[in-house]
């Protein structure tokens, strides 16, 4: 469809983490802070370029800290300033007690994770162990899996988690270096037109918490057993899984607004008449779609099931696909989960809903690229044929890469 | 401003969560733990003929529970005054005595 | 400065921002500082307070006893938080809040230096105080890095075996604008000292001794008395260090010189923390104070003469 004049975007090639960057500042945030990471780095550079030249009227604390990052903006957001940060890694773990505190007082701070693998020994490169580790602390958490997604995906964070319905805070989350140091082009609307879709920043602060010494509070202290400290964290829980209807809407409404549909919470590809089904997420979810193409031209019924969000979880999702005659599934997880059900934790949380189908389902579950180690198409590939030899041959694999029930893409086994 | 004019509310249980707001807020109120006076085991009295009207007791009570003008005899609150004693071992006219509460 | 007549004529008649009947001890000396602090700093105030005695102090939800914005925070971020508020009052435009970080010791020189020192060295225009009742008195009385040396608490069963960490003076070495020293026992210093604290730009920080009846062990009624022998001893020096030049209070002047002091033994040994005390480790102490006395006394005339 041809764009109108009004409509006209800025397209401009640019790596992940300038389009995060990009996408706090056309946010129109207040308060950012934010301490540097490998491979965050860049995205809080840019944001100091562009808070220091003055394209982006917001505070910026340049802290000593990444669990200083997150008091920071705790505060910020409770005098009811839109706030922002960017961090990977190490840095997460080190904010994992503030995380809690963000989501605790369900502040929607938006929060961009450059993942990379967890240290000892030191590794830098895209591995989800970091964000799946703290994933359940009460944020919002979405992949973002190209670099046109990282920025459309921080305003409609900022959507979603400021509705006083959701008022719970939003990662936004893609890999390290594949995607945050990789350059793409990316298409920047219009300011004016971002801000009419943007939430109004209420003059008063969040409705529930907001720090004005003309109605003052006290929030956080002590509540007892028999009071509704329980209810309270009930109540996270529930807000969390009624969030999904605020995701659907905002996405249909960013769809009209700039014509870019980002589906829900799942992203199927050529699932209808699959029979052979890989659960995915992430910048490699991506890369899968090459796989099932070369699979479908050899006539392969397989498809790609990716998960844009694990925090909601896609129960309802899923569980449409476990009853629409699918024979087998892999569950890949770029993460850890050492001593876990299976090998990954996304992998376990997918099989425990298995519960809700009367449908005999095999499940593959696989744990890939950790610390950066290499996946191509082919290995996807590879893995798509253990699911279809379970299909046609009704039993697993017993290669050596499948170890404890889980295949270790890529372990070497000196064979 | 004698503090007990505001008696502390009785907290209403909450029936269910959803009549709860999205967190946990306080709001300010005499007695944020209830009557803290039946913590007592000495009372402080104020000897009304012995004492210089300074101020002293209300300037040095933790909880504030001493309201006092110029010129004024100082007025204990007995609802939340927790028998610490500081009043009457700063008083310079030695005017407050600690007299044990019956039981 | 204002005198004791004069404060009594302005207060006396302005409500309580921290209003009775709160969860504390009887006879909290962090009560009476926090009750000064805010008369002080006024109503447009917000305080954020990590883990110590307060957070228990201020009342159970949903009552709370400051009448201000008071919120509760992780141990280790009461500078950082405040650094939150700040940024994002400015941010939007909202202005004269003073936002005051309330901490103890341990949330101030153990587990929150770290954001303390960072918030001061990024110049964030707050108040921090700490009041200091040398030790986690919240948790029942272990050992901090500001607990005296030979203090007996939880956690140094026979003694602690170091001395006391110098908080604001390592504060002081960041070139904060205001860095002060009071006693939570002297309402009057502690409101002149938040007073000229509020009138700085900039990071401001004071060091609020608290002497605490059930941890070190005393009778409460005795506090203010305390807190007095604390300074007449010279074991706890009042002074300030505003723009750079550091100036002992007149209320600690005198006991400078070693023949106006009480002897520091006279002020452990009313503690039961103390109570084990023998005569090399009073005479330790002793020396102790009487350098500490001698060298920011020598600091306080040079920097004068600057």
């Amino acid at each position: 469809m041809m764009k109108t004049e009004q409509e006209k975007e800025n397209i401009l090639i640019m790596s992940g983490n300038y389009a995060a960057a990009w996408g706090a500042k056309c946010s129109n945030v207040n308060v950012i802070s934010a301490y540097p990471i490998t491979p965050q780095t860049t995205v809080v550079e840019k944001l100091s370029d562009f808070v220091d030249n003055k394209e982006l009227d917001a505070k910026y604390i340049r802290v000593e800290s990444e669990h200083s990052v997150m008091a920071a903006l705790v505060g910020s957001s409770m005098t009811g300033a839109r706030s922002f940060s960017a961090t990977s890694g190490q840095g997460l773990l080190y904010m994992a007690e503030m995380l809690h505190w963000v989501s605790s007082s369900r502040l929607p701070i938006v929060t961009t994770i450059a993942s990379r693998g967890i240290a000892p020994p030191w590794n830098i490169w895209a591995d989800y162990t970091d964000i799946l580790s703290i994933r359940d602390c009460g944020w919002i958490i979405q992949f973002a899996s190209t670099h046109q997604e990282i920025f459309d995906s921080i305003l409609m964070a900022y959507k979603i988690a400021e509705n006083p319905e959701v008022s719970l805070p939003y990662f936004v989350v893609y890999s390290g270096f594949s995607q945050s140091h990789t350059s793409k082009p990316v298409s920047i609307p219009e300011q004016q037109r971002i801000n009419k879709f943007l939430p109004i920043l209420p003059e008063d602060g969040w409705g529930h918490l907001n720090l004005n010494p003309d109605k003052p509070v006290t929030f956080g202290n002590l509540v007892m057993p028999e009071q509704e400290y329980l209810d309270f964290r009930f109540m996270i829980h529930d807000s969390m899984v009624k969030s999904k209807k605020n995701i659907h809407d905002t996405i249909n409404l960013f769809n009209q607004s700039f014509g870019r549909d980002y589906g829900g919470l799942v992203e199927k590809y050529m699932c209808d008449d699959a029979e052979v089904i890989l659960i995915s997420y992430g910048g490699l979810a991506e890369q899968s779609k090459d796989a099932v193409d070369k699979l479908r031209d050899q006539g392969n019924k397989v498809g790609l099931f990716k998960l844009r969000y694990i925090r909601p979880f896609p129960n309802e999702e899923l569980i449409e696909l476990f009853n629409s005659g699918i024979k087998v599934i892999g569950v890949v997880d770029q993460g850890t989960a050492f001593g876990n059900p299976t090998g990954g934790p996304i992998s376990t949380e997918v099989m425990s809903l298995l519960n809700h189908t009367k449908n005999r389902i095999d499940v593959l579950p696989c744990i890939w690229g950790i610390g950066g180690r290499n996946v191509s198409v082919d290995d996807q590939i590879g893995l798509f044929e253990k699911l279809l030899y379970i299909k046609n041959n009704n039993e697993y694999p017993t290669d050596e890469t499948c170890q404890h029930g889980t295949v270790w893409m890529g372990l070497k086994t000196g064979i | 401003m004698k503090t007990s004019d505001k008696q502390p509310a009785a907290q209403q249980p909450y029936k269910s969560w959803k009549e709860l707001p999205h967190v946990p807020v306080s709001y300010p109120q005499l007695g944020s733990i209830g009557a803290t006076g039946e913590w007592r085991t000495f009372k402080p009295e104020i000897n009304a003929e012995a004492c210089n009207k300074c101020g002293m007791c209300y300037l040095y009570c933790p909880d504030g529970v001493i309201s006092y003008k110029e010129g004024t005899l100082p007025e204990i609150d007995y609802m939340f005054c927790k028998g610490c004693g500081i009043c009457a071992s700063i008083c310079p006219k030695k005017a407050i005595e600690m007299v044990k509460e019956k039981e | 400065m204002i005198t004791t007549k004069e404060l009594l004529k302005i207060e006396s008649v302005k409500p309580e921002l921290f209003l009775a009947g709160s969860s504390s001890c009887a006879g909290c000396p962090s009560v009476l500082a926090l009750r000064w602090a805010l008369k002080a700093l006024g109503k447009k105030t917000v305080v954020v307070s990590p883990a110590c005695c307060a957070n228990v102090y201020i009342g159970l939800w949903p009552k709370a006893s400051p009448a201000v914005p008071y919120i509760n925070m992780a141990f280790a971020a009461g500078a950082s938080a405040a650094a939150g508020v700040v940024a994002g009052y400015e941010s939007l435009g909202k202005k004269d809040i003073n936002v005051l970080t309330w901490a103890g010791d341990g949330g101030t020189v153990d587990i929150g230096i770290q954001a303390l020192s960072g918030a001061i060295e990024r110049n964030t225009n707050f108040i921090y105080a700490c009041y200091d009742n040398e030790g986690y008195m919240n948790t029942g009385t272990q050992r901090s890095s500001s607990t005296p040396k030979y203090t007996v608490t939880t956690t140094t069963p026979t003694g602690k075996h170091m001395h006391k960490k110098d908080i604001s003076q390592i504060v002081a070495a960041h070139d904060i604008p205001y860095v002060a020293t009071c006693l939570a026992t002297d309402p009057v210093d502690v409101y002149n000292t938040f007073m000229e604290a509020k009138a700085i730009h900039g990071p401001k920080f004071i060091h609020i001794l608290t002497p605490c009846a059930p941890g070190w062990r005393f009778d409460v009624a005795n506090s203010i008395d305390m807190g007095a022998m604390a300074v007449k001893s010279g074991f706890f020096i009042l002074w300030k260090q505003v723009n750079g030049r550091l100036e002992i209070k007149k209320k600690s002047l005198r006991y400078m010189d070693k023949q106006k002091r009480i002897p520091v033994g006279d002020y452990l040994k009313g503690q039961g923390r103390f109570s084990k005390l023998t005569k090399e480790q009073i005479d330790d102490m002793q020396n102790w104070v009487d350098k500490r006395c001698e060298k920011i006394s020598a600091r306080a005339e040079y920097e004068a003469n600057l």
